[in-house]
C-alpha cells in the first residue's frame, strides 16, 4: 500500500535538508526557551492595539510571574471625567531577567530566519517540495486521508526508511509548518517591532494590532510546540535509530 | 594517483571565510557600537546592522486618534525625590518641591554652545504633539498623547558638531540611556514635557522625559537631568540589556 504511493522509498534525505534541519531545531528550542522567559514577565494577553497590567486581558496564563509587584498605587485619571484613562504606579519591582531572554531571542530568530529562507529556496530549486512534501493529485483522495487517519488513530505507523516517504497526513503537516505557523510566527514577531512598522504599518493592520500579533505569536508557537512533540514521538514509534541515522551521518 | 588541485576544498573554505571576514570587519568598527563581545551581543548587534541598512531612517511610527488613548502604568523609577527608594535623588526632591522651577536640561559634549535649557526655554521651541503607542520590553503596550520639543531643534540650537555620533541621557533616578543620530534628529524623538494634555505626571518622568518612538519603552528616559552629545560609544548601563531596541 505504501510503496504505491512512494515508488522510490530509499532515496537518502540530501545533506542540505538534514544541516538545515538541525540548525532550525536547535534555534526553535532556542526559541521555545527564551519566548517562555519573556512570557514569564507579562503572561496577559490581549487583542488589538492596547494591553496593559491596567486594561482587561483577554486571557491569562497561570504562569510564575518572575517580576513581581505588590500592586498599585493611586489611580489617576488623565482627564477629570467618567471612564478617562488612567495611570497607576508600580508599587514593588523585582528587576526582571527579561534583558538576556530578548537578545536571545531575537539572536535565534536570525538563525531561524536565515536558514529558514535558504531552506525554502533550496526546496523549490531543487524540486524537494514537488517530489518529496507535496501530495500529487493520485495521492491526496478522501481514500487515502481515511486510511492515514485510520492508521495514524490505530498507531499503526510505518517502519522508518532511510529517506523521504512520507505519508499523506505527515506531508499535510510539513506543508502547514513550513508554508503556514513558521511565517505566521515570522510576521507576527516582525510586528511587535516598533521599528519594522513605523517602516512597514501594513503589517500591523495584517496583524489586526500590535497586541493581536502577540497573540498569534503566542498561538502558533503553541502550535509549533505541539508539531515537535507528536514529530518527535513518532520518530521514535517509527524506529528512533533508523530515522536520526537516516537524518544525519548514514547515506 | 595524487590528486594534483591548484586550490583543495578545504582552502577554498577556509579563504572564502577569511575573506567574508576581513569584509565585515571594517563594517562593524563603523556601524556596531564596539562592546558587543559576548554571543548575544552578536544578535543585538545584526539586529541593528540590519535594522539601519535595510529599513528606511526617518518613517514615522503609527500616531493615533484622541480616542485610542489608553490607560498608562508608570513603572520602573515612579519618584525619584521618594527617599524610601533606591534611585532617591536629593535634588529631584528640592526641584519637585519648587514645581521644577529651577530645573534646567544640561546639553554638553560635542555641541558649540553647551548650556542649560529652563523648562521655560524648552516650551519656547516649536512644539510637536502626537498621539503614539509605547511598546514596554515586557510585552505591553499603551497609548498616550505626547506633547514637546523635538530633539533635533535643542541639538541644532546648542550646534551640534560633525563628528557628533551618539545623544548619552542621563536622569535623576541614576538611569541612563543613549541613541545614535538616526534616532536623535527623527522627528518624532522628543522632550517631552506633556502627557494627554497635563504637565508630565512624576511616575510618567516629570518635568521632561524622552520619547523614542521607534525603540522599545525603556529606551524613552524619564526625569532627564543632563544630556551629553559624544563621539564615541559609552555603554552607559552595561546591564546585559540591549542597547538598540527597535525590534
Amino acid at each position: 500500500m505504501q510503496a504505491s504511493i512512494s515508488p522510490n522509498p530509499t532515496t537518502p534525505h540530501k545533506r542540505w535538508v538534514k544541516i538545515t534541519h538541525w540548525i532550525i531545531t536547535l534555534s526553535f528550542l532556542a526559541l521555545t526557551f527564551t519566548g517562555y522567559e519573556m512570557l514569564m514577565v507579562h503572561p496577559r494577553f490581549y487583542w488589538g492595539e492596547v494591553g496593559n497590567d491596567l486594561t482587561p486581558a483577554l486571557f491569562e496564563l497561570p504562569v510564575s510571574r518572575n517580576y513581581k509587584h505588590g500592586g498599585w498605587d493611586k489611580s489617576t485619571p488623565f482627564y477629570q471625567q467618567a471612564g478617562s484613562p488612567i495611570s497607576a504606579s508600580r508599587t514593588y519591582d523585582i528587576f526582571n531577567q527579561n534583558g538576556w531572554g530578548r537578545s536571545g531571542h531575537f539572536l535565534a530568530a536570525w538563525f531561524l530566519v536565515l536558514t529558514g529562507l535558504s531552506y525554502l529556496v533550496a526546496g523549490f530549486v531543487t524540486g524537494h517540495f514537488r517530489r518529496n512534501l507535496w501530495p500529487g493529485s493520485s495521492e491526496f483522495t478522501l481514500q487515502h486521508l481515511r486510511q492515514d487517519l485510520a492508521n495514524h488513530l490505530k498507531m499503526k505507523v510505518p517502519p522508518a526508511t532511510n529517506g523521504p516517504h512520507y505519508g499523506l497526513l505527515q506531508k499535510s503537516t510539513y506543508l502547514i509548518v513550513i508554508f503556514f505557523l513558521l511565517p505566521v510566527i515570522a510576521i507576527t514577531g516582525l510586528t511587535m517591532s516598533p521599528a519594522i512598522t513605523a517602516a512597514y504599518p501594513f503589517l500591523i493592520k495584517i496583524c489586526f494590532g500590535a497586541q493581536s500579533a502577540r497573540t498569534i505569536h503566542f498561538f502558533a508557537s503553541v502550535a509549533l510546540v505541539g508539531f515537535l512533540i507528536i514529530h518527535v514521538v513518532m520518530v521514535i514509534l517509527s524506529g528512533f535509530k533508523t530515522q536520526i541515522g537516516a537524518m544525519t551521518w548514514r547515506k | 594517483m595524487k590528486k594534483n588541485y591548484l586550490f583543495t576544498r578545504r582552502q577554498v573554505v577556509l579563504t572564502g571565510l577569511s575573506a567574508i571576514g576581513g569584509l565585515i570587519l571594517p563594517g562593524c568598527s563603523q556601524k556596531a557600537p564596539p562592546t558587543y563581545g559576548n554571543i548575544l551581543r552578536m544578535g543585538d548587534a545584526l539586529t541593528y546592522i540590519a535594522h539601519r541598512t535595510l529599513l528606511p531612517g526617518q518613517s514615522l511610527a503609527r500616531e493615533y486618534q484622541h480616542s485610542d488613548i489608553s490607560s498608562f502604568p508608570a513603572t520602573g523609577t515612579t519618584n525619584p525625590g521618594d527617599p524610601n527608594y533606591k534611585y532617591y535623588s536629593e535634588d529631584y526632591g528640592k526641584l519637585h518641591h519648587a514645581a521644577f522651577a529651577n530645573w534646567g536640561l544640561s546639553i554638553e559634549g560635542r555641541v558649540a554652545r553647551p548650556g542649560s535649557y529652563s523648562l521655560g526655554a524648552l516650551q519656547d521651541f516649536p512644539s510637536r504633539t502626537q498621539i503614539t503607542r509605547h511598546t514596554c520590553e515586557e510585552g505591553w503596550t499603551a497609548i498616550a498623547e505626547w506633547t514637546g520639543v523635538p530633539l533635533s531643534h535643542v541639538l541644532q540650537h546648542a550646534g551640534i558638531m560633525p563628528s557628533a555620533r551618539f545623544v548619552n541621557c542621563y536622569a535623576y533616578d541614576g538611569f541612563m540611556e543613549s541613541i545614535d543620530l538616526i534616532d536623535a534628529f527623527h522627528p518624532q524623538t522628543i522632550l517631552a514635557y506633556g502627557m494627554n494634555g497635563r504637565n508630565l505626571p512624576v511616575p510618567h518622568g516629570a518635568p521632561v522625559r524622552l520619547r523614542v518612538e521607534k525603540q522599545i519603552g525603556y529606551k524613552s528616559v524619564k526625569y532627564l537631568q543632563r544630556i551629553v552629545v559624544t563621539d564615541e560609544f559609552v555603554d552607559l548601563g552595561d546591564t546585559g540589556w540591549s542597547w538598540y531596541n527597535g525590534i
